[in-house]
């Protein structure tokens, strides 16, 4: 073993280049031809299918498995797109266990579901592939519609406003489009730049701008955006972190979990990027598996993650879960800090077990214990920033009422900074193109096409 | 343990498992591999008259159905009879058949449509020791073109009479294998049988096109852009061969005429299954030629398991089902049934809804939760729920006793009754007063 690996401190280069590039290789591979006609072949072609309804975007999947199946993934991935069309990433990333997945029939049968998230990501690499852009805009309608972030959401609406006709202003407040598809997701499940592909892939469609580094409330006002435009979709997810509460918490090496995330996918050569020996993860969430497993596979010796509920309450599904004691990393649940020691670098976080009072309350006990840390991430959720004036909210988020229309009359809102999503990826995009479509039926009085 | 062993037409054989006519059988190296994984017999390609042997195509000789996971349903093949000299294929024979005297040795044969050509190749066959011929009348493809093949199988008249001289000219059991590219096949077994054939064959293959290349735009297999008919054989052509086979078994004319079963032989139940219709033997090609020869292992242990289960002798298998085989006009119409949808066991997949709603008598109901249930008042016991469910025993078909109220027509079950009493029929057997 080398010196590097059990170096003390947070520091770069605990595993060799090789054993990097091992543990970050593509977490999923993609089927080949063959495998993706075998499975195929398992799904039963349901009526009015459970795994289309447990999609957020009601992707019609036994049609796209059935076009698979006879031979014309293209058509397939076209069936997709209608409904998704970030389904290229919604097969990597989605909880398929979750959603379609879980509610396959074939779990009913025999426990083990139509692969669906890997048929997806075949169809659609097949066709994104491909030179050209497979969907043309229709005729211009000459209404201007402006963006706010370049997420999921953001660019759902806005590909889906440049179809029907309208120009499209994305206001993006980082250096790059994508979201926390490009910053926010374990880099093993979106190889090669994936995230970035899509995004220029879905900009062939033509008719929408992207401006870079433009935040709301710092470089645009949503007044004057809605001075400059026809209609304001408001995507820009959430851009703060919750603290944990702890003493301490402000020592150094005590860091946001969705930074270190971002950190990873960002960064060129992964042995520069540093990790603890011991690491600590605080939270429950996707955010806090994604975080715990790729500190694991940077060569962290220890890797635990503390959830302050029954494990049961994890927002990160059973899947990710065990997808993480794979990798090494170990689950504390029932437990929440209460005090990080050490001496201006964490050394170790105290944390007291928890109890539930007869009224649901959560209640910390007397019953403590430390865990040594060098490095300690929160996961605790994100809030959102920098509330646009005069938005109702609710909850603590943007406040909308169907397909995303906020307190502002020509103001539309989706994504993680609406009230009412679940944080994911595939809700975020049913959201940015309903809200589309609301904003053309709005703009022309043209009928809303959903699909299902 | 079951007795498998065979006596069919004087053919002794181990187990009534045989080799069809065909690829598999077309030389030493392969029948010797054959007899040594466990075949009870094998009837040798067929071989034509002396001289120039026939010559094949080159390019490929097959085209397939593929079905699910590219398991073979059915083969389409253009290969012709034995292209090698016939004094290799007789020596060669001879030398498998002293070496496996226990099993059955069948020749196939196919020779112009004369007297002479016919005797002289039972003269040629005389010493190989075989223990019978079988007659092929039903190879549809290239041979057919030259008066040979189902050429033949085709003139009941031309069945009789080259089955009277081979009977003729030869003391050995005479099989005659029959086309099933005709529409009445009780027509060529009653033939063979005036002809003094020992017993029939069949099916042999069907005239198929398998498939189009879509790109060529010709049938496949696709010799340089062009494709000719071939004969189609495998699980696909089972139900056919199940038909003709009991269509000869139970006609008056040819009652008690013994069979050897063809056409889709896979399992053991595949092969119980033609004997139930009056099979004594049954022969296998495709099923070989896809997985190998091992498969006869399963065969044997199979039908001993289910011979053993019911305590019964093969003997009480053979023909078994065939008094069960009757005319539409003699079921029983006041036999009703409904399906049973068990919840339990349901999955949840909507397939029976679809199908019954779609293409059928809306017979079943929707309910919340996907809670299938079939509508008695509708349901007209197709059976198509139960066919198109992926779950095996999900659904089943209850059958009302006699007296029980069907509530689609609000008549009670009445005692057994068939069209050719029935009111609707204008040519009904009237009740004597």
């Amino acid at each position: 073993m080398s010196q590097a690996r059990l170096a003390p401190g947070v520091v770069p280069g605990r595993l060799a280049p090789h054993e990097l590039a091992a543990n970050f290789a593509d977490v999923a591979p993609p089927l080949d031809d063959h495998e993706a006609r075998i499975a195929a072949d398992r799904c039963y072609f349901c009526h009015d299918a459970p795994c289309i309804t447990a999609c957020p975007t009601s992707i019609d999947i036994p049609l796209f498995i059935r076009q698979i199946a006879t031979g014309t993934p293209d058509a397939a991935a076209m069936t997709i797109f209608h409904a998704n069309i970030l389904g290229g990433m919604c097969g990597r990333v989605c909880p398929t266990e979750t959603l379609c997945e879980g509610a396959c029939v074939r779990m009913e049968a025999e426990g083990r579901p139509v692969e669906i998230g890997a048929l997806q990501r075949y169809a659609t690499d097949g066709l994104m592939a491909q030179a050209t852009h497979p969907f043309r805009r229709a005729a211009p309608t000459g209404k201007r519609i402006a963006v706010v972030g370049a997420g999921p959401a953001g660019l759902s609406a806005a590909h889906r406003l440049a179809a029907k006709g309208h120009d499209v202003t994305i206001f993006e407040a980082r250096p790059k489009p994508g979201g926390l598809n490009e910053y926010g997701i374990a880099s093993y499940k979106a190889v090669d730049g994936f995230a970035q592909a899509e995004v220029n892939w879905l900009l062939g469609i033509g008719g929408i701008t992207l401006r870079h580094d433009q935040r709301l409330g710092r470089d645009i006002t949503l007044e004057s955006l809605r001075a400059e435009y026809d209609a304001v979709f408001l995507g820009m997810g959430l851009g703060g972190v919750n603290a944990l509460r702890a003493e301490g918490e402000e020592r150094r090496n005590v860091l946001d979990a969705v930074s270190f995330i971002r950190d990873l996918r960002q960064v060129s050569d992964l042995t520069t990027l540093p990790v603890g020996r011991d690491v600590v993860v605080i939270g429950g969430g996707m955010t806090a598996v994604d975080a715990a497993v790729q500190a694991k596979l940077l060569g962290a010796e220890n890797v635990t993650i503390v959830y302050r509920r029954d494990q049961s309450q994890m927002g990160a599904s059973r899947h990710e879960q065990d997808h993480a004691t794979r990798a090494g990393v170990r689950i504390i649940c029932n437990a929440a800090p209460v005090k990080v020691h050490g001496n201006g670098a964490v050394v170790e976080v105290e944390f007291a077990y928890t109890a539930i009072d007869p009224d649901g309350g959560l209640r910390l006990t007397d019953d403590r214990f430390r865990l040594k840390a060098d490095q300690v991430f929160r996961a605790i959720g994100q809030r959102l920033d920098g509330v646009p004036e005069d938005l109702a909210l609710d909850g603590g988020k943007i406040g909308i009422a169907g397909p995303g229309r906020t307190s502002i009359p020509g103001v539309w809102a989706g994504g993680d900074c609406a009230a009412g999503g679940d944080d994911l990826t595939v809700t975020a995009v049913a959201q940015g193109r309903d809200a589309a479509e609301d904003i053309d039926a709005h703009l022309t009085g043209r009928p809303v096409e959903l699909p299902g | 343990m079951a007795d498998l062993r065979s006596d069919f037409v004087g053919i002794k054989s181990p187990n009534p498992f045989w080799l069809a006519s065909a690829p598999p059988t077309d030389k030493e190296y392969n029948v010797r591999r054959a007899f040594q994984a466990g075949w009870g017999g094998v009837v040798w390609k067929t071989l034509g008259s002396e001289g120039p042997p026939v010559v094949n195509v080159n390019g490929p000789r097959y085209g397939v159905i593929h079905g699910p996971d590219r398991r073979v349903l059915g083969i389409n093949n253009i290969e012709l009879i034995t292209d090698r000299p016939l004094e290799v294929n007789l020596r060669e024979i001879k030398s498998v058949k002293r070496d496996y005297p226990d099993r059955a040795m069948v020749i196939s044969l196919m020779v112009p449509c004369d007297e002479q050509s016919w005797r002289d190749i039972l003269s040629r066959i005389e010493d190989t020791g075989a223990d019978g011929v079988e007659l092929n009348f039903g190879c549809p493809h290239g041979m057919s073109e030259r008066g040979m093949g189902s050429a033949v199988g085709q003139v009941p008249e031309y069945i009789e009479m080259v089955t009277r001289w081979v009977k003729q000219y030869s003391r050995m059991p005479c099989i005659v294998k029959l086309t099933p590219n005709i529409t009445d096949v009780r027509k060529p077994a009653e033939a063979a049988m005036r002809g003094g054939a020992d017993a029939v064959s069949l099916i042999n293959t069907i005239n198929s096109i398998t498939s189009v290349d879509l790109d060529l735009f010709a049938p496949q297999p696709t010799i340089d852009g062009k494709g000719a008919h071939g004969g189609y054989c495998g699980p696909a052509v089972k139900p056919i061969a199940l038909n003709m086979v009991a269509e000869i078994a139970r006609n008056p004319a040819t009652y008690g005429l013994p069979i050897s079963g063809i056409g889709g032989v896979t399992t053991w139940r595949d092969a119980a299954e033609f004997m139930a219709l009056g099979a004594g033997t049954v022969q296998v090609c495709t099923a070989a030629m896809t997985y190998g020869f091992k498969i006869v292992q399963e065969m044997i242990s199979g039908l001993r398991d289910y011979l053993d289960s019911r305590d019964m002798a093969m003997s009480d298998l053979i023909g078994r089902a065939v008094p069960n085989v009757t005319d539409w006009n003699q079921l029983n119409l006041n036999y009703v049934t409904k399906a049973r949808i068990d919840p339990d066991l349901c999955i949840k997949c909507g397939r029976c809804y679809a199908a019954c709603e779609d293409t059928s008598h809306q017979a079943i109901a929707m309910k919340p939760g996907r809670v299938f249930e079939v509508i008695e008042e509708e349901c007209v016991a197709c059976n198509l729920c139960l066919d198109v469910c992926p779950v095996e025993n999900c659904i089943d078909m209850r059958e009302l006793a006699v007296g029980e109220m069907d509530l689609r027509t609000g008549i009670r079950r009445g005692p057994y009754a068939n069209w050719t009493t029935h009111p609707n029929n204008p040519m009904a057997v009237k009740a004597a007063e």
